[in-house]
């Protein structure tokens, strides 16, 4: 996906937002971090351009709610940073890959401990496989078939490939 | 014909060094000192000594056999073996026993348990204050009627300056030495290590050398106007051995002891909490080490004696504020001498068999003259050889060792007691 | 396994990393429902052979925010008072399975014993007059939500250094992290030998005041007096207490700091605790945070040794 490839699939995936919640009425955005961050926000100003609507934007990071802690390093990456209610909000979570899965489980776990979400929606702006959850995204950028071995890295000129680095 | 014959060997005791075989007769004592004794044809035991140095031996001014009251540490059999291993014939019981030894009746009994033993000669001191509490004298004269040549309460000092004035002048007639565990309780109360920038940085309160040294300053004025034979026991700053030194320079007749691990570890060994490095008087700094060496080599101190004070592991294992002080030494006291002073062997000897028996009159048994004659009390020695300590490798019941794993020179290979070998090739075999 | 017995163990870093995980915790703290699942599964033992129920409580609520399972070995009412051994007791916690030791002993030394015994983490819950750790490391957090860093920041702590436990741990992290600190004290209570200790040591409180950014006050133990330590508490208060006409004279942006419990009316006076620079209580909610990064530092952070690889999650 080159950086043009990005700002068409965000703008996709903001109509879809707006399509399938009928308008942006207590919609909010929540990163995950790191990696959700910009795509989020990205997501944002184009809601704004289509609805004029400046949808909250949060952030999660799910390090404490992981299932691998005690398996390998885990450290939180950044705050969790989430100003707004979550009780009755139709929350859409955003990160950049979906793999496994665990992360949005993880992800899923630590947002109920905000509250009590309308419905919660998942955003994603490559999904590579090899889910190993019975999860699924609402929104996707793009499905990029991979290897198990490989590395998926979503940065602002574009989404690249490579072998993983073990 | 000689019982037993140590071939090979080289003699160092008070009247020099020679080349020469010992003959020891079946009554205990020396038949010859000659060159070349051939017991071929004798039945006589052969020991052999090539190599080795062949000394008077050993005498600790300081052994605690804690027998009796705790013989789950040790006991007068289990302390003296360990004396035997390090090349000892005579040791002096501490008083510091439950019940304390301050009656005719815990003399008799301690030396019959050392006779019994028969691994070394058991002399035993008594307290200078009944139950060491520091009020009222023991009966001096009566006890050292008994055998007794040294008065102490050990564990700690005499406090009140006005008893132990009474206890020098009343023990002056007596012929026994007046030793002093020099500590004042005022200044040394609640401390648990010497008090310097370890025990600051680790939060353990501390015993400052005053503590040691104004005992030290006040037995020494003592000793001058009573005339008693003051004796120090285990020296550990560089302040009391100058007071020492000033005194003797003086001309007063007093002695003082230095321990094995005063002039080997500093308080720097405690930073890891390990209380069997908690001793008292407590290791110091590496200035009171050098000077406690320096003490030994020009004369200030006058014997090296170990404090061997057993342990249980259980009561080492305690807080270190809640740990009874004290650590292992008998089987260690040569080869620690060798490896860590630079003084020629013969003064090391010197340092641990006949100066140590002139302190408590026994040096017509111990020490001194390896002569036809007199009793065959000593050891064999390979100034030479390396080991590795194991604490585990001990006649003691405890462990309390603070040398695990350090490589020392020096080793006692046979110990001969009146004319029996009690170790032979490092192994205790009585 | 790891350990957080003293500060110079962790290094400038690692207080560092202790810091920032602490970040994420205060937040999780802020959270309608303050816990996370993260130490499911872990049992944290807290073992106090010393009274100090503020920070067991500090300690447990960490734990059970963390999710982790608590066990609370009361000492007053167990067989340690017969005569058990800290050894047997450890052994006999050690087989009912356990992560982490939680340790108060009114010896110096003891959790170092308890760590050579022990396959669980030992944290150091302040033993004797030498270490409090956590303490440091929520003083030093606290300091710089206030102070942004602490580099070439100027620390005076003032009172009871000898006997503390708190100071010997505060000198080192501050220091570790570029303040320079003064000590503030009469003779009798500062440790004897100061050599190699990062410090200036000055005698009047005064003379400092005007520059200083925190001011850290140390609980004036009434036992002192029998010692003879100090000759009274109104002369003490008096050379070292601070008032509000004290309290006036520090700079704009100055912090006061205590360990608690505080004695008022000694090292400081009644009317002044809820002055806006006076940080105690920020320093106890500070506290649970900064204890829960550190059993997360301890338990959660690394791999457990003895697990296999598993698949990595994206």
């Amino acid at each position: 996906m080159t950086a043009d490839d990005l700002r068409r699939a965000t703008w996709r995936m903001a109509h879809e937002i707006v399509e399938r919640n009928h308008g942006l009425d207590g919609v909010v955005l929540v990163a995950l971090q790191t990696g959700g961050v910009p795509i989020a926000e990205a997501l944002a100003a184009a809601l704004l351009e289509i609805e004029g609507v400046d949808v909250p934007v949060g952030s999660l990071d799910v390090a404490f709610y992981r299932d691998d802690i005690g398996l390998r390093p885990v450290l939180p990456e950044a705050v969790t940073d989430i100003a707004f209610a979550i009780d009755g909000a139709v929350v859409v979570l955003v990160d950049d890959v979906l793999f496994t899965g665990r992360t949005i489980r993880a992800a899923l776990n630590a947002l109920a401990d905000y509250g009590r979400a309308r419905a919660v929606q998942l955003a994603v702006m490559v999904d590579r496989g090899h889910r190993e959850l019975p999860i699924r995204p609402d929104f996707v950028g793009k499905n990029l078939p991979t290897r198990r071995d490989e590395v998926v890295d979503v940065a602002d000129d574009g989404v690249d490939l490579g072998e993983m680095v073990k | 014909m000689p019982e037993l014959v140590i071939r090979g060997g080289t003699v160092i005791d008070a009247d020099g060094e020679r080349r020469v075989d010992v003959a020891v007769a079946a009554d205990g004592t020396i038949a010859a000192v000659e060159p070349e004794i051939d017991a071929t044809g004798t039945g006589a035991t052969v020991v052999d000594a090539a190599g080795c140095v062949v000394a008077p031996g050993f005498v600790d001014l300081h052994t605690h056999l804690r027998e009796p009251g705790k013989e789950e540490a040790e006991t007068i059999e289990s302390g003296t073996r360990c004396a035997a291993r390090g090349g000892y014939t005579a040791v002096v019981a501490m008083p510091n026993t439950t019940p304390a030894i301050d009656s005719a009746a815990v003399v008799r009994q301690v030396l019959d348990a050392g006779r019994a033993a028969g691994l070394v000669d058991v002399h035993t001191s008594a307290a200078i204050t009944i139950e060491r509490a520091g009020e009222h004298l023991t009966p001096m004269a009566e006890l050292a009627a008994l055998g007794v040549k040294l008065f102490t309460d050990d564990g700690a000092g005499v406090q009140d300056d006005r008893l132990m004035r009474r206890a020098m002048e009343y023990g002056a007639d007596l012929d026994v030495a007046l030793a002093q565990h020099c500590e004042v309780e005022a200044l040394a109360a609640g401390g648990h290590m010497h008090e310097g920038a370890w025990s600051s940085r680790l939060g353990i309160p501390g015993i400052p050398v005053e503590a040691e040294e104004l005992m030290v300053a006040r037995d020494l004025a003592l000793a001058r106007r009573t005339g008693a034979r003051a004796h120090f026991q285990h020296l550990s700053t560089v302040g009391s051995v100058e007071l020492v030194r000033a005194a003797k320079a003086a001309g007063q007749q007093v002695t003082a002891e230095a321990t094995t691990h005063h002039f080997t570890l500093t308080d720097a060994c405690c930073a890891a909490y390990d209380a069997v490095f908690k001793v008292n008087p407590p290791l110091r700094t590496a200035e009171d080490v050098a000077a406690i060496k320096v003490g030994l080599a020009d004369g200030t101190i006058d014997a090296i004696a170990t404090d061997h004070a057993p342990h249980t592991t259980e009561s080492k294992e305690l807080p270190f504020d809640q740990a009874p002080p004290g650590m292992l030494g008998l089987e260690t006291a040569l080869a620690l001498a060798i490896t860590e002073l630079d003084l020629p062997l013969a003064q090391i000897i010197g340092l641990l068999s006949w100066r140590p028996a002139a302190i408590v009159g026994i040096d017509d048994d111990h020490g001194g003259h390896l002569v036809p004659g007199r009793a065959a009390n000593l050891c064999v020695i390979d100034p030479a050889a390396t080991w590795v300590v194991d604490p585990d490798a001990t006649a003691s019941r405890s462990r309390n060792n603070p040398y695990a794993g350090r490589t020392l020179t020096g080793r006692v290979r046979h110990t001969i007691y009146r004319g029996t070998p009690t170790v032979l090739d490092g192994e205790a075999c009585r | 396994m790891k350990h957080l017995l003293a500060i110079d163990e962790l290094g400038a870093d690692g207080i560092a990393e202790i810091h920032r995980l602490a970040d994420a915790f205060v937040e999780v703290n802020r959270r309608p429902i303050p816990k996370v699942p993260t130490l499911r599964g872990r049992t944290v033992v807290s073992l106090f052979f010393e009274d100090s129920t503020r920070t067991r409580l500090s300690f447990e609520t960490a734990a059970k925010r963390l999710s982790a399972d608590t066990m609370t070995f009361s000492v007053g009412t167990s067989s340690v008072k017969k005569g058990e051994s800290v050894r047997d007791t450890i052994e006999t916690i050690e087989a009912m399975g356990i992560d982490a030791i939680v340790v108060r002993h009114g010896s110096a030394g003891v959790p170092w014993q308890i760590a050579r015994w022990s396959s669980a983490a030992v944290i150091n819950a302040g033993d004797g007059w030498h270490q409090h750790p956590t303490q440091a490391l929520l003083d030093t957090y606290t300091a710089l939500g206030h102070l942004g860093s602490l580099d070439g920041r100027r620390v005076a702590i003032v009172g009871d250094i000898k006997h503390s436990r708190v100071a010997r741990s505060n000198i080192a992290a501050f220091t570790l992290l570029g303040a320079e600190v003064v000590l503030v004290a009469p003779r009798t209570l500062l440790p004897p030998d100061l050599t190699d200790w990062p410090v200036r040591v000055v005698s009047d409180l005064d003379g400092v005041l005007g520059d200083v950014d925190v001011l850290y006050l140390l609980r004036m133990q009434r036992e002192r007096m029998t010692e003879s330590l100090v000759p009274s508490l109104r002369e003490y208060a008096r050379r070292f207490g601070l008032d509000r006409e004290r309290a006036a004279r520090l700079g704009d942006g100055a912090i006061v700091m205590h360990p608690g419990p505080m004695n008022r009316g000694v090292e400081i006076a009644g009317d002044i605790t809820e002055l806006p620079n006076v940080v105690v209580t920020e320093q106890v909610a500070n506290g649970v945070a900064v204890r829960m990064a550190v059993l997360f530092w301890l338990l959660g952070a690394d791999p457990v040794p003895t697990h296999e690889e598993e698949p990595a999650d994206a």
